[in-house]
């Protein structure tokens, strides 16, 4: 075997310049695919950590229905303590979870005493919410930030509607709304600050304590309108979530359907189109590369072979084993496959390091000065550098098949 | 002992829809160890013969066997396993590996073909670089040969692996007169030490010379066979 690469780097070196030429297309077609992976993953991981961490938390757990009539915010399908009892035993049992956080979510009007807009009002328990939305935290763009992220009778306001109300850090403010029973009852509140939008412009959601929540909303009794939940692993997010799901499924209505669901942040935000479309790229940009190596290694080869057949005439007619001139020729190949790979793996880390140095910043909708960090996982870089070596041994043996099949007579006597 | 019989042997190659008589019906034997020269004019049949000898190519009919084997019988794969264990060709056109020095052209066989293990591979190819005069041209690539050297280069490829019979399809044609009788004298030289059979098919008087055994062939058929001995 030692022999056949032997021979085969030695054919290889024979036309040097096509030899390297090719190296080189693979070489530029691994880089390419490795900076795309390493950059787009990376953006997609900050964006969905962005969204995630300062917002939905990995997944959700509603009652059933909450989420399709969200826009409403209905109080009515809040979870009531039994079902909250269920759900929160279920959640102890899962290992994978990291933390839990009850909210009570409703619409409100929020008025500085001389104008009024509607807010989106998020109830949390300060505690909890941290560790399950980090980068809430640091979405407080002004007021104190020393000590727990709001105390009871504070409130943090989306900065759009603070700027538009006039209002600031200090400021008392008052929310109004209509309980389940159709009551009105308001509360005055002292803004703690105000907080940037993750999503964009439209973010209308205001921060209250949960228990000034259920204050405002006279509640009889804890209902909690979700739980958000964050899993030790984010990669796993989708799978803890089905296990969830599980159960908490036995609880059902009187029809025997379940009561709960449980939703991964994938199915709460539109983000995850894109994410999806980010994967959908980095499969056609993985096909791209294998179509340049396979057609960069087999017109290498077939013109290797054409060039070459009265040499495979003589080594046929000594004696020479048709798999053995199969092997010569996969060889070929495989070593223009390694070593374009090698290269190109070698170049791609070298370009991720810088531009780990450069450090690229961007902005995602109010958020400026993102810093992207390229990283590729080991598995991504054996994963493409395993299919571009298939892929040139899989390319050669068209070549090399035709090589091992040729008639020695014929290939002696062509000219 | 003969090495080679053939009975009424006959090459037909199909031309378009024409059928083309290569070989017409030949019979001759030929001992072990013999000088062989199959002598004719282009197109008598020569190089169809050694092709079928060597197992490069089939009869249409009558039995050809070869070290006692039927070789119209041998499948591809089989062919390649008997040429690598009995036969070594010798060719106009030397046909070495470009990529390989002399010393390995002699020792492909051995590792490619045979199964030889690495001390006495080395042996074997030095023994054999000394025979045909080649061992300070021993790291040499073919292109850095002259036709004369890499002709001996051949003759040693063609033998280190014991072979029983030689095929040589005219081996001096691309050689001055000098060199090709110092090819020749090589040749003899080692049938005389290793006691080969060699069979050339040949235009060359030198050859026809130095041959015991001559066969004339004119439009496939064996017109003569002469026994210089």
């Amino acid at each position: 075997m030692n022999k056949i690469m032997e021979i085969a780097a030695r054919n290889l070196l024979r036309y040097q310049r096509r030899t390297l030429l090719t190296s080189m297309l693979i070489v530029i077609g691994v880089v390419a695919v490795l900076l795309f992976v390493a950059i787009t993953g990376s953006f997609k991981q900050m964006m969905v950590g962005q969204i995630t961490d300062s917002m939905l938390g990995h997944a959700q757990i509603h009652r059933r229905g909450y989420v399709a009539s969200i826009e409403s915010l209905p109080l009515n399908m809040n979870m009531p303590p039994a079902m909250v009892a269920r759900v929160t035993k279920a959640l102890e049992e899962e290992p994978m979870i990291e933390a839990v956080a009850p909210r009570v979510k409703f619409g409100a009007m929020f008025s500085n005493y001389t104008e009024t807009t509607s807010v989106r009002v998020n109830g949390i328990d300060p505690e909890t919410e941290v560790k399950v939305t980090p980068l809430l935290a640091e979405r407080q763009l002004d007021g104190e930030r020393k000590g727990p992220l709001l105390k009871r009778g504070e409130m943090l306001v989306p900065v759009l509607v603070a700027r538009g109300l006039k209002v600031q850090a200090g400021d008392t403010v008052v929310l109004i709304a209509t309980n389940k029973d159709g009551s009105v009852n308001g509360k005055n509140f002292v803004i703690r600050g105000s907080l940037e939008s993750a999503t964009g412009p439209g973010g209308r959601d205001s921060y209250i304590h949960i228990d000034d929540a259920r204050e405002l909303l006279r509640m009889a009794q804890p209902d909690v309108s979700e739980f958000v939940v964050r899993v030790k692993d984010a990669q796993k997010v989708e799978a803890v979530s089905a296990r969830l799901a599980e159960s908490v499924g036995g609880l059902t209505n009187k029809e025997g359907r379940p009561m709960l669901e449980v939703h991964p942040w994938q199915r709460l935000s539109p983000f995850a189109n894109i994410a999806n479309m980010i994967d959908m790229l980095t499969l056609a940009i993985k096909v791209m590369l294998v179509s340049i190596v396979l057609v960069a290694v087999m017109n290498v080869m077939v013109m290797a072979v054409y060039e070459r057949i009265r040499e495979i005439g003589a080594i046929s007619a000594i004696g020479t084993p048709p798999s053995r001139i199969l092997a010569l020729f996969l060889a070929e190949g495989l070593m223009l496959g390694v070593l374009g790979t090698v290269v190109g793996v070698l170049l791609s880390l070298g370009a991720i390091y810088a531009l780990n140095i450069w450090k690229i910043t961007f902005a995602f909708g109010q958020q400026q000065g993102l810093l992207l960090a390229p990283a590729i996982a080991a598995r991504d870089v054996v994963v493409i550098a395993g299919m571009v070596i298939v892929v040139a041994i899989l390319a050669s043996l068209q070549p090399a098949l035709k090589a091992s099949r040729m008639d020695p007579m014929t290939a002696l006597r062509h000219v | 002992m003969r090495l080679v019989h053939a009975k009424n042997l006959t090459k037909t190659y199909r031309a378009g829809d024409v059928d083309v008589p290569a070989v017409r019906g030949v019979d001759f034997a030929i001992e072990a160890g013999s000088f062989v020269a199959f002598v004719g004019p282009s197109g008598s049949g020569k190089s169809t013969l050694l092709n079928m000898i060597g197992c490069l190519d089939h009869p249409s009919g009558g039995a050809l066997t070869v070290l006692d084997t039927d070789v119209a019988k041998l499948d591809r794969r089989a062919a390649a396993e008997f040429r690598g264990k009995n036969i070594g060709f010798i060719f106009q056109d030397f046909n070495l590996i470009p990529v390989l020095t002399a010393y390995e052209n002699i020792e492909y066989p051995l590792i490619m073909v045979q199964n030889w293990p690495p001390a006495k591979r080395h042996q074997r190819v030095t023994n054999m670089l000394q025979a045909v005069g080649m061992e300070a041209q021993a790291h040499k690539r073919p292109d850095q040969l002259s036709g004369g050297q890499k002709q001996r280069v051949a003759v040693a490829r063609a033998l280190v692996a014991d072979s029983k019979l030689v095929l040589a399809d005219e081996p001096t044609a691309n050689l001055d007169h000098d060199t090709a009788y110092r090819i020749l004298e090589l040749m003899k030289k080692m049938r005389g030490e290793l006691g080969t059979t060699f069979i050339f098919s040949t235009h060359d008087p030198k050859i026809m010379r130095e041959a015991e055994v001559i066969f004339t062939l004119e439009d496939g058929r064996l017109l003569t066979s002469k026994n210089h001995e």
